[in-house]
Parts: structure tokens; sequence; C-alpha cells
């Protein structure tokens, strides 16, 4: 039976909510996360989900408005394009260039950035000096004139967008990684484990990894935002996709010569982008906060 | 027999943030003019609550629920943010616990202490920084033009705190606080540091409300001494009788396992459970009479 | 001496100034100037001193996570000093350390179960987690936890609590030696008192060598049966507890134990010792 001292105020604290029930807690996550996952889901579920097929022209039914406005055709519910395409389905078809975007770019630049940056805070000395010294080479290239650089050499397509966002923004990473791991490193509880007999590889992953994650889950939501944007751009210029899949961007650049007589063209898959950037920070921002109470406190 | 400078009474708190947790619980004490009074007491026992609210900052989850802090015969709890701004660089300054993060790492330690001699006295530059080099003479800081150019970091900590008890005397005060001063000092350095704080005390004849959770400490500078636990007063008296005779029972339970170099055995004694539920039943009680009385 | 478990004879550690990208690195700062100490087998061996005195650094050095610049120790007869990490592994299980703040020396992304458990399976103390968890709950029990401690993660615990974790961690290997770095700063008094109670009855019962670092020369003589007293990288001096308290020999020792408060009522301690502090002033 433990004795109390005076000062302690928790006798037998109950059982620690899990990670799950911590993450649902907070609105941000879930109403983000609810509508990241929305989106998802309507993606892959494109060819399904969207009432009309993205592609097919009906020049009769060009520029009409969406449900709701003078002159509407019913089955149209963001309207019609130049082409007379459905809106409301070409962005949802746009999704899925952008999500595959955020995810696999995202997702590779992480990785890549992430594991160097791990190695180089750990390790320190030379590793770091090596690392840091590639990563400041990098940086120094101006990015927008190494992407096109890039997709010249390449060719456009969905890969040679993928391969401009992680080449550029890997650093990103690479950076955020290592201070935070070096910030672990000189934890007590990896001396702890030195002092237990850890190997080294054992210690990176099994003590100072987890840490890290939090710090990295956030910067990842964000580079998807950022990843999105990226993409939109690059299909806005046409260095993206072929011009027959609907991309946000493209849809964007179409809508932008006919914005005074069929405004909502352009403003259909820029709402979508503004709201999917939106919804990628605030997970963003909310993973952050929810996962990493631990150490904030 | 002349009013005390500074009389609580009966000051309770609660915690809004924590299901309205009492925090402080009709504390009472007095410090007359020209005593050191400790107030003592582990942590999370309500002292710098006490402390924030006679200096009038107590966080925003915190709330007054009762009680009066009578400043000089004014209810400093009662006071605009007016005058409690002006009574409290006139007459009440604080000695901080942490001299490293008390002082501004970017700014020259002359600017920081004339800060005030300039806003409150009106004085020039010219004369605040005469003044200022006075004061750390009397602090005993044996190169005080040095001193006065140097930044905080090229300081030690006990040069610091020197630096912040002349900055707390500067404008001669009234009251004191000083909240635990000497915590985050060595041993050595300590001792000068009180023995500072004692002579600067008399000279000026300033109260003072000494802060801390170390009974060795509070025995050697104070005159009276309040025993605070959970919020609630345990035990008040002079210094010899509350340490020598004690007479509620945790303060005999923290004398008992209070480390002592001249007798081997002592400081591993904890808490007994007996005295720590008879403890809460004690606060447990008070809590019911408090609702009660509010009920009735 | 043969019942020396630890001996450790002119350690000097040395902290690398930096060293910019065309210049060599400067002259490094000295934090141990030559020490020597000794720890015999169950004995506990105070190291006081005040900030700057190096004990932290020396009670690292012994347990090789520092290199020192010169000097050696010697584990159980045979010099540790320069094994690189993988030679020094099975040693590990042999000497541990309890840390100061539990916060930062607890992983907080692990439960306090599979803090004490890896160890446990790391040095094959026990060959399943099942054979490895009922180790863990013996070690709990005798250090006054609850078994259900061991689904909890460590900033769900007080600072007592925390602490006793940090015990269990460090003795659940059954070393021969533990090293404990200012491991009650921060605590209350009455919870210091208990985890103070619990060292002391463990190194008792499991026949433990403990090198305490602490500046709080009353919590060192508690438990300790010698003391090292240092400052600023020297030993100053060592001995029986009883000695160095009632007739330290140095004069560093003597304002060293002056200067500490007593918790009575004793009006010429203030002035006590005034002239002899200003010559070593701030």
């Amino acid at each position: 039976m433990e004795h109390w001292s005076p000062a302690s105020t928790i006798d037998t604290a109950p059982q620690p909510p899990s990670v799950a029930a911590r993450l649902l807690r907070d609105p941000k996550v879930v109403c983000a996360g609810g509508f990241i996952l929305l989106l998802i889901v309507v993606a892959i579920a494109a060819p399904w989900v969207a009432p009309k097929d993205p592609l097919a022209q009906n020049l009769l039914m060009a520029t009409t408005p969406p449900a709701g406005f003078a002159d509407a055709e019913p089955g149209f519910l963001l309207g019609t394009d130049g082409l007379g395409r459905d809106v409301l389905s070409r962005v949802i078809f746009g999704a899925r260039v952008s999500l595959t975007v955020a995810f696999v770019a995202a997702g590779l630049a992480c990785l890549i950035g992430s594991l160097l940056g791990l190695l180089a805070g750990f390790f320190g000395e030379l590793v770091d000096a090596l690392i840091s010294r590639l990563v400041d080479v990098w940086m120094a290239f101006p990015p927008v004139l190494l992407s096109i650089l890039l997709i010249a050499v390449i060719g456009t397509g969905l890969h040679s967008v993928i391969a401009a966002i992680v080449v550029i923004d890997w650093t990103r990473f690479c950076r955020v990684v290592r201070t935070e791991t070096r910030n672990q490193a000189q934890m007590d509880y990896v001396v702890a484990a030195r002092t237990i007999g850890f190997s080294r590889p054992a210690i990176l992953f099994r003590e100072i990894l987890p840490n890290v994650v939090p710090v990295l889950i956030a910067l990842l939501t964000l580079e998807m935002g950022i990843a999105v944007v990226v993409e939109a751009i690059l299909s806005f210029v046409g260095l993206s996709v072929s011009s027959d899949t609907p991309t946000w961007g493209g849809m964007i650049a179409e809508g932008r010569q006919i914005v005074h007589e069929a405004w909502w063209v352009l403003a259909a898959p820029l709402a979508a982008l503004f709201a999917t950037v939106v919804a990628f920070n605030q997970l963003g921002d909310g993973l952050a906060r929810s996962l990493d109470p631990v150490l904030r406190r | 027999m002349s009013a005390p400078r500074l009389a609580i009474e009966a000051l309770s708190a609660i915690s809004l943030r924590d299901g309205n947790r009492p925090i402080l619980r009709r504390v009472s004490l007095a410090v007359d003019t020209g005593e050191v009074h400790g107030l003592v007491g582990e942590s999370g026992a309500g002292k710098s609550t006490i402390a924030k609210a006679i200096l009038g900052i107590i966080p925003s989850q915190v709330k007054v629920t009762h009680g009066r802090i009578g400043f000089e015969g004014r209810d400093l709890l009662a006071l605009s943010a007016n005058d409690l701004r002006a009574v409290l660089g006139r007459d009440i300054a604080l000695v901080p616990q942490d001299p490293s993060t008390a002082l501004n790492p970017s700014r020259r330690i002359d600017v920081q202490m004339t800060d005030g001699l300039r806003l409150k006295r009106g004085l020039s530059a010219k004369q605040a920084r005469l003044r200022a080099r006075a004061l750390l003479e009397e602090v005993q800081i044996r190169d005080p033009e040095r001193v006065l150019d140097s930044y905080p970091h090229q300081l030690s900590g006990g040069m610091r705190q020197r630096v912040l008890i002349a900055a707390a005397f500067a404008l001669e005060p009234k009251l004191v606080i000083a909240d635990e001063p000497t915590t985050a000092l060595d041993v050595t350095v300590q001792k000068q540091i009180l023995r500072l704080i004692r002579s600067l005390q008399e000279r000026h004849g300033t109260s003072v409300l000494f802060v801390s959770h170390d009974l060795g400490v509070v025995a050697k500078i104070c005159d009276r001494l309040t025993v605070l636990y959970m919020g609630k007063v345990m035990e008040q008296g002079s210094t010899a009788d509350v340490l020598a005779a004690p007479r509620h029972p945790y303060t005999k339970a923290l004398l008992a396992a209070n480390p002592r170099y001249d007798r081997p055995d002592t400081g591993l004694e904890p808490t007994p459970p007996e005295v720590i539920a008879a403890l809460r039943a004690e606060i447990a009680a008070f809590d019911a009479g408090v609702a009660g009385s509010r009920d009735g | 001496m043969a019942d020396d478990l630890l001996l450790a004879r002119g350690l000097v550690v040395a902290y690398a100034g930096p060293g910019g990208l065309f210049t060599r690195r400067g002259d490094a700062p000295v934090v141990l100037h030559g020490v020597d100490i000794r720890v015999g087998k169950g004995e506990t061996v105070g190291i006081v001193g005040e900030s700057g005195s190096g004990k932290t650094t020396l009670g690292r050095a012994l347990l090789g996570l520092i290199k020192p610049a010169a000097g050696s120790v010697l584990f159980d007869g045979s010099d540790i000093t320069a094994l690189d990490e993988r030679a020094r592994r099975p040693l590990r299980r042999r000497m541990q350390m309890i840390f100061q703040d539990p916060m930062s020396s607890l992983n907080p992304r692990h439960t306090i179960g599979r803090i004490l458990i890896e160890p446990i399976l790391l040095h094959g103390l026990a060959k399943s987690h099942a054979a490895a968890l009922a180790l863990v709950h013996g070690i709990l029990d005798r250090v006054g936890l609850s078994r259900s401690t061991v689904d909890f993660y460590s900033y769900e615990l007080s600072g007592g609590q925390r602490q006793r974790v940090g015990i269990a961690r460090a003795v659940v290997l059954r070393p021969d030696f533990v090293l404990a770095d200012e491991i009650v700063s921060g605590l209350d008094v009455s919870t210091q008192a208990q985890v103070l109670r619990l060292l002391k009855e463990l190194t008792g019962e499991m026949h433990l060598a403990l090198a305490f670092i602490s500046h709080d020369l009353s919590v060192v003589r508690s438990i300790c049966q010698r003391v090292v007293v240092m400052r600023e990288g020297r030993v100053v001096e060592e001995g029986p507890c009883e000695r160095i308290f009632a007739a330290p020999a140095a004069a560093y020792t003597r304002m060293l134990i002056d200067a500490i408060p007593l918790p009575a009522v004793d009006p010429g301690w203030l002035m006590r010792g005034a002239s002899v502090e200003a010559a070593a002033s701030v």
C-alpha cells in the first residue's frame, strides 16, 4: 500500500484515453479529417458518384448555370462549362488527380526527407555535416526553375508533377526532422536507453522516432496542402497531366477565360481547391495538438 | 499596538478550470511594519496564489471568492486597476524566484533597473543611473559600473538575484514579497542573499512576506510563520514557537521529514498515513462547513 | 582495495569547444581536473558540490557516458575506460542510473510497463513477455506502486510515483552499481523522505553500491556512509560522513556546512562567516 505525500493529487488516475479517443475529441481533426475522408471516398468512387461523364461534350448545353439559377438545366448541379461538360463531374474527377499528387508526392518527400533528417540528427558529426551541406546547396536552387527544368526533361504528366514536388520539398522535412531529432537525442530517456544497453539503431527507432512523429504528421498534412496547390498551378499552365483528364488547375485556366459569362466554371474548382487546402491545414493543426499533448504539458 | 501593514482576512479562491476546486481556504495572516513573515508550504499549497493575489496578477482561471487584502487600510482586491498599479509601483515590490527568467535577456541591467525610477519618480536618465549604482553598492556588488553595463547572461545567478533585490528595494517600498528568492541558488550564495535581504529590510524598515517551501530558510530569516497546506492555514505563530514546539500534526510531520545534517537518521520519515487521513478529514470538514453556511 | 567495486583515478574531462570551418577546435574548458573516487561493494557514497563542481560530469564519466580525456575507471577490477559501446554492453546490466527529472527520463510515448519490460528482455533476464511482466510486478510491489501502473504513461503519474518508476527501472536488472543523479531535488520534503527511505532499503537488500550525487548535504547525510566534496572539478575532501560533518578539515567544506540552514531559530547564523564569504563571494 503506497504512502501518499500530502501534495500528491493523483490517487488512482482513471484508465488513460486511447490515442483514437483523444483524436476524435478534437473538432478540427473530426471536421477536417472527415472532409478529407469524404473527398477520398468520392474520388475513388468517382466513376459511380459523378452524375455525368466528365469528358462528354455537349455544345447545345454549353455554359448553363448551376441549379437554382435562371436557365439552369436539370442534371447539371453545378452547371456546364464552355464545351457543355458537367462541372460537378469534372470537379469530382479532378479530385482524383489532386489527391493522388497530395498523398504520393507528400508521402515520398516525407519519406526521403525524414530518413535523412533522422540520420543527420542522430549520428551528428560527419553524417550531419554531409547531409546538412547537401540540403543547403539543394535549397539554393530556385524551386520554380528547378521544377520547370525537370518537367522539360521528363515530359509532362502526373509522374513529373510528383517528381517535381518531391525533389524540391524533401529538404523541408529533412530540416525539421533533423532539429527535432537533435532535441530528442538530448533527452534523459535517450541517456537512460544507452545506460540500459540498447543499440544505437534501437534507440533511434524505438525511443526517438515515436517522439518525432507528431511533428512529422503535422508537416506531412501541411505538405499535402502545398502539393495540391502546386499541382493546380502546374495544370493551370498546362504542365501537368494531359488536357483530357480534368484537373482543378486546368478548369481554373479555362474558367478564367469565360469568367464574365460563366463564373461557375471558375468558382467551382477554386472552391474545391480552397476547401481541400484548408482542410489539410486544419487537420495538420489538430493532429499536431492532440497527438502531442504529452510533450507540451 | 499599531495596525499591521498587510492584513489578509479570510481569503478564499477557487480554480475555475478544475470544477471549482478550492485553492485557498479562508486564509488570514498579518504582517506588521518591519516584520519578516514566512509563508511556508509544499508545492500546491497555495503560497504563490496568495502572492499573486496581493500583486494583482492572479491568472484568469483562478477566482477569489471571499476575503480582503488590507494594505495600509485599503482593500487591494477592491481597488481599480489604476489605483492598484499606483500602489504596486510605489509601495509593494516583488523579488521573484528565478533570476534567469525575471530579467529581460536582451536589455542591459542599467536600463532594466532605471525603468521604474524614471517612470515613477520622474528622474532623468543620469540621475536614475546614479541611484541604480548606489543601490547596487548597497547590495554589495563590488563593481557596479560593470554590472550596470552588462547583460543578464553575463552575470552569475547570485549576482542576478542581487540585482533583482536592488531593483525591488529601489523605490523604498513598504512591503516586499519574496517568492522563493533563494531556491534557484547554491547554498553558499543563498546564505549571502538571505543576509542581504535581512540587512536591507532592517535598514529600510520594510515588511517582507517571505514565501518558501524550505523550513530551514524561513527559520533563519523570518520573525513569524504561517504554515499552509492545501490552501488552509495549519499553524501560525512566532518562528521559534512553530519550529520548536509545533502544535499541528502537519507541522510536526514536515519537521520530521526534513533531513538534518546534524542528525544522521532524519529525512527518512514520510508523513504517516494516519496524519494524511486526518488532514484530509480536516479539509473535507472545512469544505462542508463552507458549503453549509453558503446554502444556509 | 579488494572491496572496491568502482575505482576511478585521475579523471580529466574536457568539453570540446566549438570549432569553426577553418579554425581548430579552441581550448576546451576542463570540467574535471584529475578526480579520484572509489565506491566499495554495497557502499553508499555521496558526491556533493555546488553548481560548476563537476559532480554530474563525474557521474556520467563513471558510467562511461562521457569519455575522459585522461584517467581510468576500474569496475570490479577491470579497466573499462576505453571500451567502445559494443564491448560495454554486457557491463550495462551491472551499472545503472536514476535521473533527476523523471519526466524527461521516462519516454512519454511508452507505457511504464514497456519501459520496465524491455530492459529485462534485452538482457535475457526473462525469456517471455509474461515472465518479464511477472518480474515487473514484483519490482512494482517492492517500490510501493500498484500493478496497474504498467498501463500508465509517465505524464499520468505524480512526481513521487515517477521517481519510483525511475528507481524500479534502475534496480530491475539487479545491477551491482547505481548512480543517482540529484534524484530528490524538486520533490516535496515528504515525497523526498519516501524516496530516500526506499532507496536506503533497496541498497541494503540488494547489496547495491550507490553513488548519490546531490547539492544538498543534509540529504546526503541521511543515506550515505561516505561523502566526497567537490568544487570546480576537484575533490576538496572525502571521508566517512560522521567525520566530515562533525569535523570538516577543508575550509570550503566548513563553509558549505555552515551555509546549510537548519529548521531551528539561530540568531547568530546569518552573520556567522560573513567575512570568510566576502572573500570568496560572487
